[in-house]
């Protein structure tokens, strides 16, 4: 019975959290501030769910499973890498590059410009 | 209890699907497009994951990390398609 409670709990939370982060994608006005809400759903919905799906699995039916290890902790490393890239497409298209500030190095902003060449470029 | 929960967890991620879908056909820029892409694909995984639970069975793991690895794969390679105009230079 208390596994059951706990279970549940975790889906409902996934759940909310999964809800929220879709509808803050629409709610939210600029293409930046819209980037900061599918982080919930990615992060705790689906985290969630997956404690869930472990605890189903090892509570009910009485076999561990490490899978969900696995899709987490691939969500985990592959989130940044996407909100990274796609905050890069969003400068790309709306940003001109007399626009962006200085970076007060020897090169410009990497989406403007090929990345520096050390050594003898091979 | 559990069944409810499981019918309510589909019933928000199943929303969220429609809420993405909405924001890829309004979306104002091709970056919001990607990131409804991108928020749709973790919320199959989670559909995914769910309808597994629901059924009993563990075959579904292998396709929610299937769909992980393409999801993460295609954003990367639609954003550096329009960053550099070429996916692998």
């Amino acid at each position: 019975m208390l596994a059951e409670i706990v279970i549940s709990a975790f889906l409902v939370i996934g759940g909310i959290f999964g809800l929220v982060g879709s509808y803050g994608l629409l709610k939210l006005r600029d293409c930046m501030q819209r980037l900061h809400a599918p982080t919930k759903a990615s992060t705790v919905g689906v985290g969630s769910v997956l404690i869930a799906s472990m605890l189903y699995f090892l509570l009910v039916k009485g076999q561990v499973s490490f899978h969900e290890v696995m899709i987490t902790l691939f969500l985990f490393l592959t989130a940044p890498i996407t909100a990274h890239f796609m905050a890069q497409v969003h400068v790309r298209l709306r940003e001109r590059e007399d626009d962006l500030p200085e970076t007060d190095r020897d090169f410009g902003w990497s989406i403007y410009e090929d990345p520096p060449v050390y050594g003898d470029g091979d | 209890m559990i069944e409810y929960a499981l019918i309510f967890a589909l019933t928000c991620f199943g929303a969220g699907l429609l809420f993405n879908l909405w924001r890829i056909v309004r979306g104002p820029g091709r970056a919001d497009r990607i990131l409804a892409l991108d928020t749709m694909v973790i919320n199959v995984i989670a559909l995914l994951v769910l309808f597994g639970i629901s059924k009993g069975t563990a075959v579904y793991f292998e396709a929610s990390m299937l769909v992980a690895m393409v999801g993460f794969v295609s954003t990367v390679a639609y954003c550096r398609f329009i960053l550099r105009g070429d996916i692998i230079e």
